[in-house]
């Protein structure tokens, strides 16, 4: 239920946020509805079980390219630069959002037990495969009562073991295995079988995508270093220099 | 009420790029063109990790929108680096003006 209520907020403020982009004719405040979709937009991702992708989306997202454009923005800024002060009824609804915003954070820091993570943790003898294959066979049971079928192919075993895998959230581990080429979640399966290079059909990775973004992203920002840099600026009525 | 479908989802992508759509053909800001290009590759992407979590896609597709991630802030780079050019070229921001080839 909570999920349905957290979903309908961050929804409706992507969607709000997108059309206030459109609506909005000050490119400045374009950039800041962009920062509350794109947030937003981070938050769909946690609510999918995409830990490290709505982590990477505000880093990379609302932390970098946001801040890229309102770089442009005001480097192409055509008009005068308005002197801007804050009232003091906004400052004092400011201080009450950071207070409560404050109170958030100090009621979820001490209401948590820390000392308990220790028997949370996985543990250190069994290998993750084992262990998650344990984990997902307790996920898998509770699929086959809810499904009801009597019949389920290993395939189906694998991809219920598979989206419990997933379901958990934690993505980061297999998300770097797949970027070097390893797939354990297509390879090994919780009926035992595992794809090997004998068997001729392990699942290939993302090392040479991998490989290839880094190298774009290395080429992208030495030319677009290089385009960006310092020049004479043309100045208007001046082509009898040339 | 059951929890939230793949549907809710899609649909917040297809509204997401709908309106980077329009961003990107009625804006008159070579920034707020740029914007838009970044509302509809995260469109793409909410159809992506909806598709990831919902269907036996796996983790193909939260790849997939991690690979688009990264592409999307070096193209913003590079197009924010030519609207500088045009900007230091043109005195003007305006993508109406550029209208001419040469330069």
């Amino acid at each position: 239920m909570i999920e349905q209520l957290l979903f309908w907020v961050f929804a409706i403020l992507t969607c709000g946020a997108a059309v206030a982009v459109v609506a909005t004719q000050n490119v400045v405040r374009m950039a800041f509805w962009l920062i509350v979709s794109l947030g937003s937009v981070s938050a769909l991702f946690f609510l999918l079980h995409a830990d490290f992708l709505g982590a990477a989306q505000l880093l990379i997202y609302v932390g970098g390219t946001v801040v890229l454009l309102v770089f442009g923005v005001m480097l192409t800024a055509s008009g005068p630069s308005v002197l801007i002060k804050t009232s003091p009824a906004e400052a004092f609804v400011g201080a009450g959002v950071g207070l409560l915003l404050l109170c958030v954070l100090l009621f979820s820091v001490t209401s948590v037990e820390w000392n308990d993570i220790e028997s949370r943790l996985p543990t250190r003898n069994a290998s993750p495969a084992v262990v998650d294959s344990r984990r997902s066979a307790s996920a898998e049971v509770g699929v086959v009562d809810a499904a009801g079928s009597p019949e389920l192919g290993a395939a189906a075993k694998s991809q219920a073991a598979l989206m419990a895998r997933t379901q958990a959230g934690r993505t980061v581990r297999q998300l770097g295995l797949g970027f070097l080429g390893l797939r354990p979640d297509r390879d090994l399966r919780s009926d035992g079988t595992r794809n090997s290079p004998a068997n001729g059909n392990l699942a290939s990775g993302y090392l040479l995508p991998f490989e290839i973004v880094s190298i774009h992203l290395l080429v992208v920002l030495v030319g677009a270093a290089y385009l960006a840099r310092a020049k004479r600026r043309a100045a208007v009525g001046s082509s009898a220099d040339l | 009420m059951g929890s939230v479908g793949l549907e809710a989802y899609l649909t917040v992508g297809a509204i997401l790029f709908v309106c980077g759509v329009v961003c990107m053909a009625t804006k008159r800001n070579a920034i707020g063109v740029l914007m838009g290009v970044e509302l509809v590759l995260n469109g793409a992407n909410i159809n992506f990790v909806a598709f990831s979590r919902f269907t036996p896609l796996g983790l193909d597709g939260q790849s997939f929108a991690l690979f688009v991630v990264v592409l999307a802030a070096a193209e913003a780079a590079v197009a924010l680096a030519i609207a500088l050019n045009f900007y230091n070229n043109h005195t003007t921001i305006d993508v109406d003006r550029g209208n001419e080839l040469h330069g």
